[in-house]
């Protein structure tokens, strides 16, 4: 079947009016083919990310007096060492959404309420998700809006406060320094446990995909089944940009 | 040596720039002026050669003679040393310290006990207040730079007949032998008053007694006779006989560190060696406590414990319990037995009641080295004892101040039940109101208080008292050092200062609560979506 639609795409056609052409294709007849969602580096993104939050979140507990599984001489090199780690990553994330122009999957769009109706009661009920994956968009409304909260709320009042936690030492000769290191210690332990919160739904909103890991495999071998029209099956074919395994 | 130089220096002028010898007369003629030098050790003159030395003395006095021949400043320097004077104006606090006139939670109060305390004054014959502190000949140079180890200190007055079982049957001195050993003092010319503060071995301090004599690395890495093999001035700097590090006014913060060589000879801090940044720089826990040493003193950490080296310090002392005979005769009780084997009194007729302590785990407070004395005037509110007999300044806040470990010492001891102040107790004498011989506290305070002008309404009462000692000695190698945990936790050691946010020990309880509720929210909506999930699909 491959090769019927491949014919349908000018050889030379230029990749912006593909784009528009693809567009007006999905609305047409779609069917799914399972194919490479999320990149190596999305992929390398998220499980060293989790990783990372992961040990920060334990040695983190165990800092905060409310485990002694870690001497808190080792967690406080881990969890320094861990930080480091973890703004570089994000540094480079940045850069990364930034230059493919990935960021837009995070913009704020309409449908959150759909979808929040969706978990709680459609789901339940066995309707059809009211939104549909595509390489365009990853994401869900839900989806964007709880990762951009992540990216511009919990991450930056981490690494900013933990920064300054770091740093105490530079700023300790000012008057307000005490009180300033209660209001960093406050910010830190209160979006950690915010982080703590997203992390326990977001394990679980794995399980809601059409069998309890099926998100979980998508996520580490990067395939998913993805709508498509045979005009785009046939384009990611043809100019290879996106791997598919049929 | 400044031959060599000045020699090479007119060497220099002559055949390289000045043809003639008319700079050079100009040269040699300049004035020397005092440079910056360090002491070479080694020393260039041995005592035993000087012919001074050789001759029959009579008393110390005849030595000091001898000694102030060719150390003509020496007497100068010494007669305005706190070893002399006993007496110190705090220039921030204005009051007057020194041992001379403060009351302390050991044996009580110099005045009145010359006689007995004074065994630890570096001269000669101080018995009453009749002693002439103008009298260069009457300074004891011997018991700080004896090197035979033969020298020893008796009383300047006697005591009651009862208490000469106290004076030692040493064997008389021989003053020429000593007076030709001397040298630079080392560990046990020190040792011999500050090792026995308080009465005996290790009673007073804590960090200083006898086993540091001849410590091994465990109990002090500086003054480890195998290694370092420090004496107290390799720290304890000065100048003109003034030695740094009197806990009246301390150093607790120094900023400056190491300086340049012989920068100042004033501080016996330890950054003054090993600097502002003394760990590692290259790993996250080195940083870590680097920035820690602006806040926390390097003793806090480094002496885990004090009273390590086999000798016990009094922990206790309740003058109230004194007095008890047994067969009309006052007796001791030795319950307590020190790791050196040594059985150390629980009870004595004199003194009353003690408790002793080894390893003992440091009191910590803020200390910006600035000491405050409860004196004989100062007013106490007994219903608030104990009574700190000390303080010292610093707070979280105070950038002068850091936090520094301490010997809290309890005492328990006479106060004017009328007038509200501490008193002072006459228990040295030959006379029949010395509390030790008599044991009669009413003519003993009556005694002592006619020495001051003090008055006294004649009605006393006991009252719990701490003094505080802060430590600097017996630091421990690298490490026994204190872990990070034994602060950062819940029950640290810091547990009991407040006014600042520690990670390990605070938390924002609300927040806390707050947060545990948002996570036991995430996973309780969590478990009913799911439950909700499992029952809808099971009825399809």
């Amino acid at each position: 079947m491959t090769n019927d639609t491949t014919q349908n795409v000018p050889d030379r056609m230029d990749k912006k009016k593909a784009m528009k052409r693809l567009k007006l294709m999905q609305k047409s007849r779609a069917l799914k083919h399972e194919a490479m969602v999320y990149t190596r580096y999305e992929r390398f993104w998220h499980w060293s990310q989790a990783l990372l939050v992961f040990t920060l979140l334990f040695t983190g507990l165990g800092l905060h007096g409310w485990h002694g599984y870690v001497d808190f001489e080792e967690a406080v090199e881990i969890h320094t060492v861990a930080a480091i780690l973890l703004l570089i990553l994000w540094l480079f994330t940045t850069f990364w959404n930034f230059t493919t122009g990935q960021w837009k999957q995070y913009l704020i769009r309409g449908g959150v309420r759909r979808v929040v109706r969706y978990y709680l009661y459609g789901m339940l009920v066995g309707e059809a998700h009211p939104y549909k994956k595509s390489l365009q968009r990853k994401q869900n409304a839900l989806q964007s809006l709880a990762y951009l909260s992540f990216m511009v709320i919990i991450g930056p009042a981490l690494w900013a406060s933990g920064l300054l936690y770091l740093l105490y030492d530079l700023w300790d000769d000012y008057s307000w320094a005490l009180q300033g290191l209660k209001i960093v210690a406050f910010v830190h332990t209160g979006a950690a446990y915010m982080m703590a919160a997203f992390i326990i739904v977001h394990i679980y909103m794995t399980t809601t995909g059409k069998t309890v890991f099926h998100y979980i495999r998508t996520m580490i071998t990067g395939y998913d089944n993805i709508e498509m029209t045979e005009v785009e099956e046939a384009f990611y074919k043809e100019t290879k940009t996106v791997p598919m395994r049929d | 040596m400044l031959n060599v130089y000045r020699m090479l220096s007119v060497s220099f002028w002559v055949f390289v720039f000045v043809p003639g010898g008319a700079l050079l007369a100009a040269e040699t003629q300049q004035v020397i002026t005092p440079q910056l030098s360090l002491k070479v050790p080694g020393g260039t003159a041995d005592h035993s050669k000087f012919s001074i030395l050789k001759q029959d003395f009579a008393n110390g006095s005849d030595v000091t003679q001898a000694c102030l021949k060719c150390h003509t400043e020496a007497g100068h320097q010494f007669m305005k040393s706190i070893h002399w004077t006993w007496e110190y104006d705090h220039p921030v606090t204005g009051q007057k310290l020194g041992k001379k006139s403060l009351i302390n939670g050991f044996c009580g109060n110099n005045t009145s006990n010359e006689g007995g305390c004074t065994i630890c004054h570096a001269g000669y014959g101080w018995k009453d207040d009749s002693f002439d502190f103008s009298d260069q000949t009457k300074i004891d140079c011997l018991v700080c730079h004896d090197q035979t180890g033969t020298y020893y200190k008796t009383q300047n007055g006697p005591g009651h007949p009862d208490m000469n079982h106290i004076f030692r049957d040493d064997p008389p001195k021989n003053w020429s032998e000593i007076a030709q050993s001397v040298g630079l003092p080392t560990r046990n010319n020190c040792g011999k008053c500050h090792f026995n503060g308080g009465g005996g071995n290790g009673v007073k301090h804590g960090d200083l007694d006898q086993s540091l004599i001849n410590p091994d690395h465990a109990l002090d890495i500086h003054m480890d006779a195998n290694g370092l093999n420090f004496s107290c001035t390799a720290c304890h700097t000065g100048k003109n006989h003034q030695w740094s590090g009197s806990r009246y006014k301390t150093t607790a913060v120094d900023p400056v560190g190491r300086g340049e060589p012989g920068f100042r000879r004033n501080v016996a801090s330890c950054e003054s060696c090993h600097g502002t940044s003394p760990h590692e720089e290259d790993e996250i826990v080195g940083i870590k406590m680097n920035h820690h040493v602006d806040r926390v003193a390097c003793q806090t950490c480094h002496i885990p414990e004090f009273s390590r080296g086999g000798v016990a310090t009094k922990t206790l002392w309740d003058w109230s319990q004194g007095g008890k005979l047994k067969d009309g005769k006052p007796y001791k009780e030795k319950d307590y037995t020190q790791g050196d084997g040594t059985h150390r009194a629980t009870y004595a007729t004199i003194k009353g009641r003690f408790e002793w302590g080894e390893n003992v785990v440091p009191y910590y407070n803020w200390f910006d080295g600035v000491a405050h004395y409860t004196t004989l005037e100062t007013k106490i509110d007994p219903s608030k004892a104990p009574i700190d007999l000390n303080h010292f300044g610093g707070a979280p806040d105070d950038r002068n101040s850091r936090i520094w470990p301490f010997k809290r010492m309890h005492t328990v001891q006479a106060y004017d039940t009328e007038l509200n102040n501490l008193l002072y107790t006459h228990v040295w004498g030959d006379d029949d109101s010395s509390y030790w011989g008599n044991y009669n506290w009413e003519k003993s305070i009556k005694e002592a208080m006619k020495h001051t002008d003090v008055p006294y309404s004649g009605k006393f009462g006991f009252v719990d008292t701490y003094m505080y000692w802060p430590l600097a000695h017996m630091v421990a190698p690298e490490e026994e050092a204190l872990a990070c945990s034994q602060c950062h936790s819940k029950d640290g050691r810091l547990k009991h200062l407040a006014g600042f946010y520690m990670p390990g020990r605070d938390n924002l309880p609300w927040l806390d609560m707050l947060g545990a509720l948002m996570l036991l929210g995430a996973f309780a909506l969590v478990a009913a979506h799911a439950t909700a999930r499992i029952i809808l699909k099971k009825r399809g």
